[in-house]
């Protein structure tokens, strides 16, 4: 199967957009659930604003947020697919940057130092790409992110050591969320990547936060810190906004990587309440929008 | 737990009469600043040619689109998407906002620490809370950008918003020393030991 660098360009451009307007079914049923299940008055209005907002979005066909994030695409090559894998990177970037000024959206990215700003969404390094492989034959699949800043300023690692076991990591979590408080637009999705080195350790923090609700850890010991951390973060009574109440986060998702004998790495990715993603997916029949 | 109608600019006595939980809608004229607005008016010596007194600032820097200049987008601008961003970022700038700029009012999420809680007892202001992530629905309470200042920062100019039916807000930090935020905080920490009991943690 071949793609044309065009396709991926205009793919790029669309789901930046999509993102930015659609949230997915699995976060909306996530928004349903816990409204049903708040006991708190103001966490109750909080949430129903929230969703009175998605539905606003969609009629007046506006963005959900004024964040437009650091744009992050995550791209899947099967193995019966032919590319270019330098044009791909550029066509994504290309798209990015046509999003932006077409449609227009605010650039929300910076030079580090200097504070400039391009005004295309794109900078050094930016929109982050990732590439990974899949089984599927003829797929190219293309999930897009517009990671917002209030959330991503939340970001935590800790090189924990053995002797402080499972307890440094279950506690670091704990006390995250603690801190994060309503800084990071709850409730949230809190990525946790457990093991690894330092980076890749952060890279599945990041990979967590941004999963479906709905979905679980494919490690079963990753799982089962999952089900206990959510509980325990939803006892802190943050609430939505951090204004208080049961709705603090929508789940803990845990990554896992292996990790060497003399270390015990914990960090903490958070996603807001605006849990935006889009996903383009190439197949030989056509490409097909979801998320 | 009153609502109270503001037309903007306010009094200082308004806004002494608000008490946390209350709720405020407001009209009239919204003022929006960021980050790097206030690095540039209080570090680096930048002045706005807006009279800010006795008026409510909005964390914030918009999605804006350009246009023609015409009597409903008098700069050029259109409002695209308005949102709200994290203030606890700009916890610095309170005070000199309010001592130096006379602004009685700021809106945001998240929330400001207890150096603004001060600053609002001894200034009288108050800190109004806005539901962060639901800009869609903010931005149908914004009915047009009036003007805009310090333009080269866009996105992070100062802007001047006019507003309708622009809430409810609620009232999150006032200035008789009662902040949600600490509350909240302070019975989060208290749960803290439940919590990691839950998780079996010794």
């Amino acid at each position: 199967m071949k793609i044309e660098s065009g396709q991926i360009e205009e793919a790029a451009k669309e789901l930046y957009i999509r993102a930015l307007k659609l949230l997915p079914p699995d976060i909306k049923q996530g928004f349903a659930a816990l409204a049903g299940h708040e006991s708190d008055a103001t966490a109750k209005s909080v949430l129903g604003t929230m969703i009175t907002n998605i539905k606003v979005a969609e009629d007046t066909d506006n963005l959900l947020c004024q964040d437009t994030g650091i744009p992050i695409y995550n791209v899947w090559i099967g193995r019966g697919v032919e590319v270019d894998g330098v044009e791909l990177k550029d066509a994504i970037r290309r798209g990015c940057e046509r999003a932006t000024r077409e449609y227009p959206l605010r650039s929300s990215v910076v030079h580090p130092v200097t504070r400039a700003n391009e005004h295309t969404s794109c900078g050094r390094g930016v929109p982050v790409i990732n590439i990974d492989f899949t089984r599927e034959r003829d797929t190219l699949a293309i999930e897009m992110i517009p990671k917002g800043s209030g959330s991503e300023n939340n970001s935590f690692l800790r090189m924990a050591i053995p002797a402080e076991g499972v307890d440094a990591i279950k506690t670091f979590v704990v006390d995250c969320v603690l801190e994060a408080g309503g800084k990071t637009c709850p409730p949230t999705i809190v990525g946790v990547g457990v093991g690894g080195t330092a980076d890749l350790c952060l890279h599945l923090a990041k990979v967590a936060a941004t999963r479906p609700l709905g979905s679980a850890c494919d490690d079963p010991e990753g799982a089962k810190l999952e089900a206990q951390l959510t509980q325990a973060v939803n006892k802190l009574g943050v609430g939505p906004q951090g204004l208080g109440g049961d709705s603090t986060s929508f789940a803990v998702y845990v990554e896992t990587a292996a990790t060497h004998i003399t270390m015990n790495p914990v960090a903490v990715n958070m996603q807001c309440h605006s849990a935006r993603r889009a996903r383009a997916t190439f197949r030989p029949a056509g490409l097909e929008y979801g998320f | 737990m009153a609502h109270h109608e503001f037309e903007t600019p306010v009094t200082e006595a308004q806004v002494r009469a608000l008490k946390v939980n209350d709720t405020v809608t407001l009209n009239g004229t919204l003022y929006g600043i960021r980050d790097a607005t206030q690095i540039h008016m209080f570090d680096r010596g930048r002045k706005t040619r807006f009279d800010l007194s006795g008026h409510a600032v909005i964390h914030t820097a918009p999605n804006v689109k350009k246009v023609p200049k015409s009597a409903a987008h008098p700069t050029g601008y259109a409002p695209v998407c308005i949102g709200t961003t994290t203030s606890d970022r700009m916890e610095r700038f309170t005070r000199p906002l309010m001592q130096q700029n006379g602004v009685r009012i700021i809106i945001g999420k998240g929330g400001l620490r207890e150096g603004s809680l001060a600053a609002f007892g001894e200034l009288g202001g108050a800190y109004l809370a806005i539901i962060g992530g639901t800009a869609a629905l903010e931005t149908t309470w914004i009915e047009a950008i009036e003007d805009v200042d310090l333009d080269d920062l866009n996105p992070e100019s100062l802007w001047k918003f006019r507003i309708r039916g622009f809430g409810p807000l609620l009232v999150a930090m006032d200035s008789h020393g009662e902040s949600l935020y600490t509350r909240i905080r302070r019975t989060a920490q208290e749960r803290r030991a439940d919590a990691l009991a839950s998780l079996g943690v010794k």
